[in-house]
């Protein structure tokens, strides 16, 4: 399973700092998220939309995962412009769309890609491991990173588990249909993967113990600030001040 | 069952970040180092049988199995959905990272649930933990769309006809899911009733 599908690349996004990275778009993002009027979700997405042409990402895999997200913005579409309450802008039959509505939803849809691409710019184009490890310098938690690494680290293991037991289904001629004997195997696959997954958590214990795991991971490398870094902490920093004071002041 | 970017208001993304925080905080101090291992490789486990989609008539749907993750991980189930749908969020998009702390609570708080309530009946008879697994895989779905209906009626009155959908589109879910946990459930007590006390 090819789970970092933005990481490989060469762009100023992949060379910068993961803690940078963390620290600086969580409040970029934070602001767009609880942003509203005429002037920051625009501004947001414009904003975040250079940062994915900067990240040189690959333009089919995004307007894919662009298409899953706005599938539940589309829902708030058929629903929204008629149940928000406002000026009238025309009748369809029982049904009016007031323009408050149509706004507010369009505002939706605007903040929505706007994180989106921000998060793919600046998250996407770091390895996932790279990440967890800026969280333990970040001082996080110790036991949420070790769970996520561990978590991450199987995912594939359990996948690859999961398609070849479901290539064995397959061949003993299994289709899924709506009836109690698929639901009764594909909970047998399920629980399955569960105990296998329990079984191999063992074996992993046992292992770290006899290599003498004491409760801590050691960290062998440590992550520099570079002149890029710190630019882009300053600009990211100054955008999202400057959301705020937008925002204040309308 | 997660909502996206840039639909809640700011004090429903803050109450959910909040009891996230609580939740998982409570189930890392129940969560030794022991058992990080264990809890981690059945997360990895639980996100990959949530890619598995299950016919219903014309349709089908995906797994969730919150319940099931109740179940075995009781508060634990924090943390663990925590870290699933941060990687969702990095990595699909799915859910988002201002809208992580919601979208745990709406899974997280259900498992919970099912776990003080259909825990103690797992652990009877037969029949009784079919029962069981029925109610927890159920009750995970239930809630859960129960809860993004409050998350979206909170940040606006004009979300109640999306609310509404939601919870109906869930029913024929709940009764799959149920089924597909009692069914689980009573696998696991066959093959491996350790399983069903890895919260304990």
């Amino acid at each position: 399973m090819h789970l970092e599908e933005f990481a490989e690349g060469t762009s100023f996004f992949h060379r910068l700092d993961p803690r940078v990275k963390l620290l600086t778009l969580w409040p970029y993002i934070a602001v767009i998220a609880v942003a509203h009027g005429p002037v920051v979700p625009p501004a947001a997405l414009a904003l975040s939309s250079a940062m994915a042409v900067v990240a040189g990402l690959d333009r089919r895999k995004l307007l894919n995962r662009l298409a899953a997200v706005n599938i539940f913005i589309l829902m708030l579409w058929l629903f929204i412009p008629f149940s928000y309450p406002g000026e009238e802008l025309f009748a369809a039959g029982p049904l009016t769309v007031t323009k408050e509505g149509l706004f507010y939803v369009l505002t939706i849809t605007v903040k929505a890609n706007a994180i989106v691409l921000a998060t793919i710019a600046v998250l996407g184009t770091s390895e996932v491991f790279s990440l967890a490890h800026a969280f333990v310098h970040l001082k996080a938690p110790e036991k949420l990173v070790y769970l996520f690494f561990f978590f991450y680290r199987y995912v594939s293991v359990l996948h690859e588990e999961y398609s070849r037991r479901r290539r064995a289904m397959k061949i003993r001629s299994f289709r899924p249909r709506t009836n109690m004997h698929t639901y009764k195997s594909l909970a047998c696959l399920v629980g399955m993967l569960l105990v296998s997954s329990y079984e191999k958590s063992c074996r992993i214990y046992s292992a770290m113990l006899c290599r003498g795991f004491s409760g801590k991971f050691p960290l062998m490398d440590h992550f520099s600030l570079r002149k890029h870094d710190i630019i882009f902490g300053a600009v990211m920093s100054m955008i999202t001040i400057a959301f705020i004071i937008i925002l204040n002041v309308a | 069952m997660h909502i996206s970017e840039g639909v809640l208001s700011a004090p429903v993304l803050a109450t959910g970040a909040l009891l996230a925080a609580g939740g998982a905080a409570l189930g890392l101090r129940k969560m030794d180092y022991e058992r990080i291992p264990g809890v981690a490789v059945l997360s990895s486990a639980f996100f990959v049988a949530s890619l598995i989609h299950v016919p219903a008539g014309p349709s089908n749907v995906h797994l969730v199995l919150n319940g099931l993750a109740g179940i075995l991980l009781g508060w634990m189930a924090f943390p663990s959905i925590l870290v699933a749908l941060s990687l969702q969020a990095v990595l699909f998009q799915f859910g988002g990272i201002t809208s992580l702390g919601v979208n745990t609570v709406i899974m997280a708080a259900p498992a919970v649930v099912s776990f003080y309530l259909f825990g103690p009946l797992i652990r009877r008879g037969h029949i009784m933990s079919i029962l069981g697994g029925f109610g927890a895989g159920a009750a995970g779905i239930g809630i859960g769309s129960i809860l993004v209906a409050a998350a979206l009626v909170s940040t606006g009155e004009s979300f109640a006809g999306v609310a509404k959908l939601i919870v109906a589109a869930h029913i024929p879910v709940m009764v799959i899911e149920g089924i597909i946990t009692a069914f689980c459930v009573t696998f696991l007590k066959k093959v491996k009733p350790e399983i069903l006390e890895v919260a304990k």
